[in-house]
């Protein structure tokens, strides 16, 4: 599909990241979903190391060795 | 081959799934509870001090002690609270739970709930009923009249009943309401509607007199509250042996004492994760703005911590026209919960969500991961003690109490040698 007949067709579109963008087209009566998306742990990078230290958890069978 | 965690997860949500919660009786707190005595009241949430405790609190406090007999007046039940003659505990470190401020003292009846599968008990006093009430922080002559009709004629006639009826399987109960519009936390109709048809013929064959009997019918039946003092000690029952899961992620209690959240993780046993407790997004009864309300009250949202109440809002698209929303925002709440539980019920199921199972086993690792808080529907308190309920909402725990938990979960777990 050549770019110039996106804009000539019925826009459906699928939002990630700023709402703003979802709420303009809303407003211009565009079908637009928002996707609920927050970074992984909220960006946070304490938590985000922890979360990936419990990645490299022990096996049962470690354990029992 | 699974990792330590998932091994410890799946017998923590084994623990839930397999739960039966069972009315067994009734007793008085003082004789039942283990360490219950005169001078010690219980309340909701994590420990509090007198300093600390919110209005709401105060004033279920002061009305404890004038029921207790201990004070004659709110400023001689103040003044005694202050002194450091009374002990406060958390009702969750005697087995026990408490909506809204949670307090419980020596004289006050209580239902004893048993799991049936791991054999712990559980307990909650009974339901005084909507208005001005002392779970509310009210403490005024009717509701200390009211309390005083709760352990003399209600007690005393619905003990009898249990006697003859014999015990009641409070997950079927929880099972059926959930298929009849109830999330079983802040709609409680077909449940305390489920619980009295079980009890009226028991209750017509008591030797109560006949006014006692009518009384008694006539105050289950206008409180369609009065299955919320069963369905909470039923999660609290189900909750607390996955308590001693050694490095299970699983939350197993969600408790606020009117100023702080506080969570408890089955790895860490017994530590509370507090964070100051959230003003409440809900709607406010005629006269009242969020400008009147207490911050997040109550050990209610224990049944959220099992997977129900706000967790099982797609089941109760009634629920919106008390707490704020539309039938949608429910059942979203449901879905977004799927996020951070391990697994569904295998049988509190939801008719709404094409007989898919509450979402079950809140995962501390999910929740930082994805940013979900966990959904908690709630009643809101006035924050000046003495006025009571002010309207009804939702509201989430404070992140930061994931936070911490992680933090330690992650500390423990080095501790013990299983990260590389």
């Amino acid at each position: 599909m050549a770019l110039n007949d996106l804009f000539t067709q019925e826009l459906k579109v699928i939002n990630m990241g700023l709402e703003s963008f979802h709420d303009e087209l809303k407003s211009q009566h565009v079908q637009t979903v928002q996707v609920a998306w927050k970074p992984r742990a909220g960006g946070s990078q304490k938590m985000l190391s922890l979360l990936n230290k419990l990645k490299k958890v022990s096996s049962s069978k470690e354990k029992a060795g | 081959m699974t990792d330590i965690i998932a091994e410890a997860n799946q017998k923590a949500l084994e623990i839930i799934q397999n739960a039966q919660p069972t009315l067994v009786g009734l007793g008085i707190a003082g004789d039942t509870l283990p360490g219950m005595r005169k001078d010690l009241i219980l309340h909701a949430g994590p420990p509090v001090t007198w300093e600390k405790m919110s209005g709401p609190l105060r004033g279920a406090v002061m009305g404890g002690l004038i029921y207790e007999g201990l004070a004659q007046t709110p400023e001689e039940a103040a003044e005694l609270a202050a002194s450091g003659k009374i002990s406060f505990d958390p009702c969750h470190h005697h087995d026990a739970v408490g909506p809204m401020a949670g307090v419980v003292t020596a004289s006050m009846p209580v239902w004893i709930i048993e799991n049936k599968a791991y054999g712990n008990r559980a307990y909650c006093t009974m339901n005084e009923g909507l208005g001005k009430v002392l779970r509310m922080g009210a403490f005024g002559e009717s509701v200390i009249q009211h309390l005083r009709w709760m352990e003399q004629t209600l007690y005393p006639v619905l003990k009898e009943a249990l006697e003859i009826h014999g015990e009641i399987d409070l997950r079927n109960l929880i099972a059926q309401a959930l298929q009849m519009g109830d999330e079983v936390h802040n709609r409680n109709k077909a449940t305390t509607s489920l619980f009295i048809r079980e009890m009226a013929p028991s209750i017509i064959k008591t030797g109560a007199s006949q006014e006692d009997k009518v009384a008694v019918l006539e105050f289950l039946n206008s409180n369609d509250h009065t299955a919320l003092n069963l369905s909470m000690p039923a999660a609290k029952a189900t909750l607390d042996p996955v308590g001693k899961v050694k490095h299970a992620s699983v939350v197993y209690t969600m408790a606020r004492n009117g100023t702080e959240f506080g969570i408890r993780v089955a790895a860490t046993g017994d530590r509370w994760f507090t964070a100051p407790a959230e003003i409440i997004d809900g709607l406010y009864f005629p006269g009242f703005t969020m400008e009147d309300a207490n911050p997040d009250i109550g050990d209610s949202c224990i049944t959220e911590t099992m997977g129900i109440g706000g967790f099982a809002m797609a089941t109760a698209p009634a629920i919106v026209q008390f707490v704020g929303g539309t039938p949608q925002d429910a059942i979203n709440y449901t879905k977004s919960m799927y996020e951070i539980t391990l697994a569904e019920h295998p049988i509190y199921k939801m008719p709404s969500m094409n007989f898919r199972g509450t979402p079950t086993g809140i995962d501390i690792r999910s929740v930082i991961e994805t940013q979900i808080r966990p959904v908690i529907n709630t009643g809101i308190a006035h924050k000046d003690p003495g006025i009571g309920q002010v309207g009804a909402g939702v509201v989430r725990p404070p992140m930061a109490c994931f936070e911490q938990a992680l933090e330690a979960y992650v500390e423990l777990l080095e501790a013990d040698g299983l990260l590389e």
